[in-house]
This record gives C-alpha cells, structure tokens and sequence, in this order.
C-alpha cells in the first residue's frame, strides 16, 4: 500500500491532544503512523486542517424505508442527477440519494464511517445489500428492538439472560451493530392503531411499560458489554410538551455506569434530542426546551446524545416510530407510507417541508442549534441531523458553520418571517457561542467513535488507528465570512479512507475499500431461546427460521467486533 | 438414497412461499418430488429438473426461421455489440431473476444508455404511480397473519394467482391475535365475476367491469357515513357498499389485497389513489394496510434494486446519461408502439407473450436477445436465445416478496452441464461491453 | 349462429400457471390459454356449442380460440380469455399515458369459426410477427 504524508497542516485531534497545532500526518499500511519512508508521496496542507474522517452515529441511509422513500419520491431526484464519472456511477436524490451518491457524499464532506440508524430484523438482508452498494465509506446497521415480542416476554418475566442471548442471536443474525430503540411500546401499539406516549403507558396486551423495555435492554446491553450503548428515540416524539418524556426516559439511566471493554462511558445514546425538547402544549405555545434537555446531558456524564439539526430543506422524514409518521401526514396531508414487521417493528414516511417562514420550522432550527451550544461537553453530544428526517447529510457542513458562527444564526433569526415570535420562544438570540474547530471535531470524529466504542479505530490520528485523514481548505484563525466554513466542509481538499485517497480536488477518484461493521457476541448457550425463537418462527412469523440469517456474502468485506460476554 | 433440501423458496410468484421440501437424487441432478409447493410450483421444479426437452445452447434466428446452435462466447459478443452499437436500446425484464443479475445489468444499461424497465410495466406499474402520487399505508404479510381481521381482495383472484397466499397469510392461517384462523375474519372479494376466491368470501361485490374507481369513491364515502345516492352503484346494490363499509370500519385490523383488475382497468393509478386513499380513511377509525399482489417472483426485487441504484422502481430511462422516469413516456409498452427503440434485450420475462400484439411484432423487427431457459414466444422471435440455469432451483440469489421482504432464493440442483447463469452470463456481457466502449 | 359484442378480461387463472411453466410450447399451454370463457346466456345469444372454436376480434387484432363455458361464473355479458399471447392478440396497446396498456375492459366480437384452427403460443406470435398480416 502506498505511503503518504500530509505536510504542515493545522492538525485538530483530540485522541491526541493537538488542537490546531501545525504538523505532520503519517498514512503507512492503511493506518496512521508515527513515521514513513522517504518514497511516501507529500500532501502540502499548508494553511489547511487537517483531522480524521468523521463519523456520523445515526443516519437513515439504507434500507427498505429509504428505499420506498427513493421510490416514492421521484420529485427527489429533480434537478440532482449526476452523469457516470470516470470512477463514479450516475447518482442523484436530495434528500433520499442513491446508495452510490450517498457514498460520494459523505466521502466528499469527509465522512468515513456512518451508522445506519434503524434496521428492520426482518428486513436486514436488504439493508446489507444497500450497505454493499454504498461505496468508500464503512458502515454498520442498528437493528430495532424496543418493540420486538422476544424482548417484551423475556423482559415481562425478568429473564434477563434471555435477553441477552435473543440480542446475541439477532446481532449475529442480522450482522446487526448495536441495539437501537424507537419509540418504545409504541410501535407495537399502532399494530391496533394506537401509541405509547410517556414510558409509563402500557404497551396493549403485552402488559410492560416503554420504563421497563428501556431499563432491561439497557441493563442487557450493559451485561453483554457491546461496543454501543443503547441508542434510543423515545417516546413521544415531535409533540408539544414532550421534552418531559424525554427527561422521564433519560432518568431511567441515571447513575448507571458502563461495563465493556471499548473505552465507551455512557450506558445510553440519545437520538435527534431536537425532536424531543420541545415545550408548550400546542403549536400555538410551541417553545424550545433545549436548555432544560442539555443541562440534564450536562450533568449526566454517563448518557451521549445526537442534535438532529432541523436544516430548512424539504426533506423526507422516515422512522420505525409509525405513530409519529401517521400523525405527521395528518398535520401536513403529504403522502404517508406505513410498514408495519411483524413481531419486530413499525415504520412510516412522509415528505416534509421545513418552512422558514412556518413559525414551528423555524423554532425547531433553533431548538437544533441551541442543543449543540448549551452543551458542556462536546465529546458527548454529536452533529447529526436525523438524515434525513430533519435534512439531509449534505447539510452537515451548514450546521457546522451555524454552531461556529454567531453572526449566520443571527442574520437567519432576523430574516424569518416570524421572527419575533421564533425569538421568543427560544434561547438562540442571547447564545452567543461559537464553537471552535476543536470541538467540531470532538462533536464528528472522537466524541461519536467513542461513544460506538470505537476509539482506538475511527476518529483520530493515532499512530496504528485507521488512517482516516480529511484535509480542508480552511483556516480556523483567517476566516472572514461564514460561508467559508461551509464552502470547505461541503468538499474536502482530500480524503483518505483507511489509507487510500477517495478523495482528491474535492470529487471522488476512488471506491474505496468499504467495510461493514458488526459485532458478535459470544454468550452461553441458551437452549431455552434457541427453541423459544423455532417455536415464533413456526406459529407466527411469515419466513422460515432458516431463511432468516443474513449469509455472509451479502456482507462481503466485514469489520466483526467479537465482544465475550460468556 | 436421496437427497431432502428443506426451506426451499419457490420461484414463481410474489407470495415467495419458503417452506418447500424438494427431494432430490443423491447426485443433486434430478429432482424427484416437491413438497408443500401449490401446482404451479411444483411444475416449475419439476419442469425444469426434466432437461429432455430443455435448450442447453444459445442459439440464433437463421432466414429460415430455425435456429442455430452457437456458443456463449458468440452469444456475448452479439449481445455486447448490439447493446453497444444500439443508441437506445431496451432492457427489459429482471422479474424472473435474482438481485445480483439486476445489479449487474444495470451496470451494462448505464454504460450503454439504455432504458430498464421489469414487468411492473404491464402488470403493478400503475400501483407504483399511485404510490407516488398518495403513499402506501401497509405492512408484512406476518402482520397479516398475526392481527387481521378484515381481508379484502380488490380485483385479484390468488386462488388462480397466488394459490398459497389465502393458507400461509391471508384467509385461513392462525397467527398470534388470531387464533380461530378463518373464524375471525370477515372476508370480502370485489370482483365482476364469481371467482373461486369469491366463493370464500362472506361478502361478493360484484362490481361492474371498470367501474372500481366509483365503488372505491362510493366505499370512502360511506366509511365517512356520507349518503350514497342511486340504488346500484358500479353494478352493486347500495346496501351491500354500506354493509361493506360497515364490515371494514368495525374490524380491529384490516388489510386490502389488490391486483390486476384495479391496475389494468380502465382508471389505471387512479384506481389505486382512490384504495390507496380508502385505507388511509380506515385508519381514522381502526387499523388498516394494503398490499399489491405482485405477480413475478422478484418483480419487487428489481423495484428495489433500481430504487437505490437509480431512485425509480421502473421504467428507468440511462439514454440522456442521468436517470429519468416518467412511466407514460419511458414504459417499454409507449417505447416500443413509438418505434424509439433500436434494440430489444430481455432477461426473466416473456412479453412475447404478454405485450398487446402490436408491442410484440414491433420487437420481432429489432436486434434482440432473449435471455430465458425456457422456450417462450419471446425467444422464438428474437435474434438469439440464450438459455440460462434457472434461478431459484439451479442457482440461489436474493428475492424480494410482495411486501417487500427479502428472502434469499436457493440452489437445489445443478443446471444441465455447461449452462451459464444470468449473472454469469451478464457479467461475460458487462466485459465485453467495457472493453468495446474502452475502444 | 351470429356474432356478438362483449366486454373481454384477461387474466390468470391456475392451469395458465401450471401449463406456462411446463412450457409454452406444448399443446397443454395452448389448452388451457388458447380459449375464451363465455357465460351461459352468451352462448345462447351467438348459438354455438360450447367448445367450438371462435373468432375473437377487436380494435386491435384477432385471433382464433376454442369458446368454453365460464369456470368461475355466472359473468354475462363479459368473456375471459386467460393472459397469453391468444388475449394479447386482442388487448388494447391504450396506455393513456400511464405506460400500461389495458389488458381489462377491451370491447370485442366473437363469431363462430368451427372450421379454424387454434395455433399454438409460438405458432400464434410468429405468424403475427411474420405472417402475412
């Protein structure tokens, strides 16, 4: 493999403490490294940053409602269409890209590792085969489990080694990464039509509480000591008034602390907060509840949370909170797609137009922001938004400017059409930080690498990790306008993806060598589940039990993440 | 002694039952019987296991009429150079197939600018308009199983379509919330003739042929309790679309199954919106979902696949070097009566057979490869045919059932001796093509 | 014996099924696709027997099929011809600019045609294709 070294950069890493400091960058073998020969090729980044590849922790990029949103969508596709490239397929999609322009993407705005955020058990196999066609960046997947019968049962009757095994099972099963939580109850409740909207409403007939789904598999996750922690997306979402379920779903987590082996210290990651601080009791009352939901995080050390910036866009939003979706269609009357799994899951689509001009868009902008700035710790609280339930990826590098740049969030609270009202309800006019490289990094490479355990691998510079490198064209101490920063984080200078260049001139001039990741873990035998999951499969499933397992060839380059938990 | 391959998927329609047991010889060369299949099945494996008077050669159209042996290679080469020299050819098909040959050929379309399209275009492509224009509220078919009480049939006859589908989903299976099986539900078919569906429901609206867009309209008003006016509506009584109404508003969990009578009558997507729209009312009152009964095996997979590849689920036109779609211009049907075609490529389907005649002859006219293991009308009118294993019984692969499940196909037997795959045989293809267009 | 006008579906039915997949070019396939399922009353009306062969016409072309009486009925006033390419011979190419044609509601006419021979599937489409019509 060849070598590389990136010269006199303005280098930002927290794994190693180099804050803008200029130095050297090191590629040998796919990894970083402390030294090469003198045949390694010079990158000049002189006056440029320098930092690894970034990791984004949730993200809807592959799957069967990704894939029904593309073909639902073909207003999406209008005006995006990219020819076939020298190294590139065609691409298009805004908010619901192809898989090979959502691998462009990325890699151009210097993403290299991305979680796919909910995965149907069901549906893993497609999942997989998206996640195959998605080229350059490695990738992972999250199957639900918050309303998945098994766990209920097991739970329901305080079988907690059950538990366990089940996840053990479904990981492997469904090269799954970590356990992904949407709307506890809930989505088995709007199998008859209904919805758990605080985590003391009983789930109908299954007699357990969204409280209790929570804390088991959270207790689970923690015996089984996985890479992640539980990732959740509570209940009660996108309603006024909510941030209280969400402050009541956070509690059940208070003090507990971490078991495993990969340097992760939170025991559970909060999805899209933005969606979940909202106040008020109705649209008209709506306020942001960002401050009271970030000082929670602030003083709990031990839980993690994504923003979900809302980014004005129109967009598609897509979720296994089905519920939600079917509330949705009835507030905007867009078109509503709904799928229901059995034993496993709900999820629904509908198209959504983020209005600068709508009072209640432009209060959730804020909300976004406001989250990303009252936090203490940025190595706890991560850039996303929901792609692309609240934007689209390719939006990343527009929130980044809002986060460092006071004067941008101020001229778009001034030119909204309800602008006093949007001020009103909500803190961002009086929050004058503005966060710096540093943290931006903190907030998209080693805060989220770590939080997915994955530290010692992705999101930072030290010798042996991943050689993961992104070089910008941008000066953190010379900017003079805003829209630097978003000119140089839409498209890197060049990108190196375990230590091949992707990227070189801003376009893609490589596919990389994409990985998917997953995690085995090793449990006792379990014979009791072993003929609990034959017995489901034969009465009540649709598919054999031994159609289930995603094979290995739909995961042909893998990262497995073998976690003993014997 | 023999040979027992359990959970086989059986590769003929969207029901994609898994549960077959197919018996084999030791040598895994003859299949001796097949279990659980429903007859179409059944035939299909057993079939496609007697290779007497199967074609194991491509083969080429001579003056005459006959054909000609001749081998891959040249088969490869044709195919590559016509689909190359083409400036728009067509390639139709992918139902019949697996999810890593539609792949592959989609590589080959981009590069040579042509236009792809699977037999949604004749069969759920107005389904897939609807959806574009209202949504799909829906669910698996497990959920079917699990919860419904309240089966629709909308123009489809899976006794004849889907045989399996009323036992293992819909009509008669107990699943969790529905123990007494066929005893809890309520079934209705609407249909303009007594079908042997029909005959199973407790309710037959037998609506005038093409009339289905009224009755849907006259169904979501009176689920509103709105007041129909005229005695007979689309052929049926009033009565019966308020009882009707009545039966789908007070069920606990419903599900609409449509097919081709909806989609291919007069109304078209139109049609759909309007069922589309009836459940989506339904659920202002209880819970409801609707499902297409897809026709091809993996017609869904090839959806799918273009679906992240391109961002359509048919109908996709590479010619300008960007994706477009646009059904009622790029539809192989509106193509092909235009004469805008220059070249004709068909992989796992026969629209010889199932194109309105004057779509047929117009693809007789052109240079064209028919890729099938059968004979079929299509490859008895196309330039070459290039017999192929058949996928799902001689070569596994990925299948996506009607609501969208994948399930991974199976090998049971070998494919007679020397016989390519699809994927072998588009991969010799992709090659060629790169190697010409290098040129 | 007369010709009349009827409204034609297309569609499957089990034995198209089964007979397809053991071959489109045997007899058993044209048996069971190469014929029109008519009621009961429209028999009367054109005064055949039933199972005599007939020749279906429409906008779009014609063909000849063996007319046999309905298997799921009673349906007057609308005959079934099982999908293939005996029905595609008559189905309207109309798509409306949706791109699908319209293989459900074609007006047709059936006259007897006892001494005509119905052709097999490849028979069919290559004289369509080739012949002299």
């Amino acid at each position: 493999m060849s070598e590389y070294i990136i010269k006199n950069g303005k280098v930002y890493d927290p794994k190693t403490g180099i804050k803008g400091d200029v130095a050297d960058v090191c590629i040998k073998d796919g990894k970083i490294a402390d030294k090469v020969s003198s045949k390694a090729k010079v990158i000049d980044a002189k006056g440029k940053t320098v930092m690894a590849g970034a990791v984004d922790i949730h993200a809807h990029v592959a799957g069967p409602k990704v894939n029904e949103g593309r073909n639902y969508r073909p207003e999406d596709k209008l005006f995006t269409y990219k020819p076939t490239g020298k190294n590139t397929r065609m691409s298009g999609g805004f908010s619901i890209p192809t898989t090979f322009k959502t691998g462009y993407e990325y890699a151009r705005m210097g993403y290299t590792t991305v979680m796919e955020a909910a995965m149907p058990p069901l549906y893993a196999r497609h999942v997989h085969e998206e996640i195959k066609d998605t080229p350059i960046i490695d990738e992972g997947a999250l199957p639900v489990f918050g309303n998945n019968w098994f766990v209920f049962e097991y739970l329901k009757n305080n079988e907690m080694d059950n538990v366990c095994a089940y996840i053990a099972w479904l990981l492997k099963t469904t090269k799954g990464y970590g356990i992904k939580i949407v709307n506890p109850g809930g989505s088995e409740a709007w199998g008859w039509g209904e919805n758990c909207t605080t985590v003391d409403d009983p789930v109908p007939y299954f007699d357990i509480t969204p409280a209790e789904i929570v804390k088991g598999l959270l207790t689970a996750n923690e015996q089984l000591g996985l890479p992640h922690s539980i990732h959740i997306h509570s209940n009660n979402l996108g309603n006024p008034g909510n941030y209280e379920t969400t402050l009541a779903t956070l509690k059940i987590a208070e003090g507990v602390k971490a078991k495993n082996k990969f340097g992760r210290e939170q025991v559970l990651h909060h999805t899209h907060v933005q969606f979940h601080s909202y106040g008020g009791d109705s649209w008209v009352n709506f306020e942001s509840k960002a401050k009271e939901v970030a000082e929670y995080f602030n003083k709990n050390k031990n839980m993690t949370m994504d923003l979900g910036c809302v980014t004005l866009d129109e967009t598609t939003t897509m979720t296994a909170d089905g519920p939600f979706e079917h509330h949705l269609t009835s507030l905007n009357h867009l078109k509503w797609a709904n799928v229901d799994v059995e034993l496993e899951t709900s999820s629904g689509i509908v198209p959504y137009v983020y209005d600068p001009n709508i009072k209640v868009c432009a209060i959730q902008w804020a909300i976004g922001l406001e989250l990303g700035l009252y936090a203490k710790d940025p190595l706890r609280t991560f850039i996303t938004t929901d792609h692309p339930n609240a934007g689209p990826f390719t939006r990343y590098p527009r929130v980044i400017k809002w986060l460092m740049s006071d004067k941008s969030r101020q001229e778009m609270l001034k030119g909204f059409k309800h602008s006093e009202k949007v001020i009103a309800a909500t803190n961002l006019a009086s929050l004058d930080r503005e966060l710096s490289m540093f943290e931006i990094v903190q907030m998209t490479r080693a805060g989220p690498a770590k939080a997915l355990g994955l530290e010692n691998v992705f999101g930072g510079l030290a010798p042996g990790m991943d050689a993961d490198v992104v070089v910008y064209n941008l000066n953190e101490d010379k900017i003079k306008n805003p829209e630097e920063i978003e000119t140089a984080f839409s498209a890197a200078d060049c990108v190196f993806k375990s230590g091949t260049m992707v990227v070189e001139n801003r376009e893609v001039i490589s596919n990389g060598n994409k990985r998917t990741l997953w995690v085995d873990a090793k449990v006792p035998e379990n014979k009791q589940v072993e003929r609990d999951v034959q017995m489901k499969f034969l009465k009540f499933y649709s598919m054999t039990i031994n159609n289930y397992e995603v094979s290995n060839h739909y995961v042909p380059n893998p990262y497995v993440i073998e976690v003993d938990s014997n | 002694m023999s040979k027992t391959v359990t959970d086989v998927i059986c590769p003929f329609c969207g029901t994609l039952c898994d549960d077959l047991v197919v018996v084999t010889d030791d040598e895994g060369k003859k299949i001796l019987s097949v279990e659980n299949a429903c007859a179409i099945g059944a035939e299909k494996f057993l079939h496609s296991s007697d290779h007497s008077h199967r074609v194991t050669r491509p083969r080429k159209l001579q003056e005459d009429g006959s054909f000609k042996e001749i081998t891959y290679e040249e088969a490869i080469e044709y195919t590559a150079q016509m689909l190359v020299n083409a400036k728009k050819p067509s390639m139709y098909g992918w139902s019949s197939t697996n999810c890593e040959s539609q792949s592959v050929g989609h590589e080959i379309a981009e590069l040579c600018g042509a236009l792809v399209d699977n037999t949604a275009a004749v069969c759920h492509g107005t389904t897939l308009v609807a959806v574009q224009n209202v949504g799909i509220p829906s669910c698996t078919l497990g959920e079917v199983k699990n919860r419904a009480d309240r089966i629709i049939f909308w123009g489809s006859n899976p006794a004849h379509g889907h045989p399996r589908h009323m036992s293992r989903y819909s009509i008669f299976p107990r699943g969790y919330f529905t123990g007494k099986g066929q005893k809890q539900r309520k079934i209705i078919v609407v249909d303009p003739r007594c079908t042997d569906t029909s005959s199973l429901a407790d309710v037959h609206l037998q609506v005038e042929q093409g009339y289905d867009y009224e009755l849907l309209q006259a169904l979501r008003a009176a689920v509103r309790g709105q007041e129909l006016t005229g005695d007979i509506i689309a052929g049926v009584p009033k009565e019966k679309v308020y009882e009707a109404a009545e039966m789908l508003k007070s069920g606990r969990f419903g599900v609409i199954f449509f097919g081709m009578g909806v989609t291919q009558s007069l109304g078209k997507d139109h049609n759909i919106d309007a069922a589309i729209m009836l459940t989506k009312d339904l659920n202002d009152y209880t819970k409801f979902s609707i499902i297409a009964m897809r026709g091809h095996y993996n017609v869904t997979g090839s959806g799918q696949v273009l679906g992240w590849q391109f961002g359509f689920p048919y109908s996709v036109d590479l010619s300008r070097g960007f994706a477009r779609y646009n059904p009622g211009e790029t539809g192989t049907i509106e193509v092909l009566k235009r004469k805008e075609i220059d070249a004709m490529f068909v992989l796992g389907s026969d629209p010889g057979a199932h194109f309105p005649m004057q779509c047929v002859k117009e693809i007789s006219k052109l240079p064209s490869v028919a890729i099938d293991p059968h004979i079929t009308p299509t490859t008895s009118i196309c330039k070459v045919h290039v017999p192929v294993a058949f996928v799902g019984v001689e070569v596994g692969g990925n299948c996506y059932r009607m609501d969208n499940v994948p399930i991974e196909s199976r090998k049971v037997v070998e494919p007679p001796e020397g016989m390519l795959t699809d994927q072998q045989f588009l991969e010799g293809v992709l090659k060629r093509v790169r190697e010409l267009k290098a040129n | 014996m007369s010709t009349i006008t009827i409204n034609l579906i297309s569609g499957r039915t089990i034995q198209q099924g089964v007979s397809m997949e053991g071959g489109k070019e045997t007899d058993k396939y044209m048996k069971a696709c190469g014929i029109i399922e008519i009621d009961e009353s429209d028999f009367k009306r054109l005064g055949i027997m039933k199972n005599t062969n007939v020749k279906v016409k429409s906008q779009h072309g014609e063909v000849i099929v063996k007319a046999i009486e309905a298997t799921q009925g009673p349906h007057p006033g609308v005959a079934f011809i099982p999908m293939g390419p005996w029905a595609n011979s008559v189905t309207s190419p109309e798509t409306y600019s949706t791109g699908m044609p319209t293989f459900k509601g074609v007006p047709i006419t059936i006259e007897p045609a006892d001494r005509e021979k119905v052709l097999n599937s490849i028979e069919l489409v290559r004289s369509k294709c080739w012949g002299d019509e």
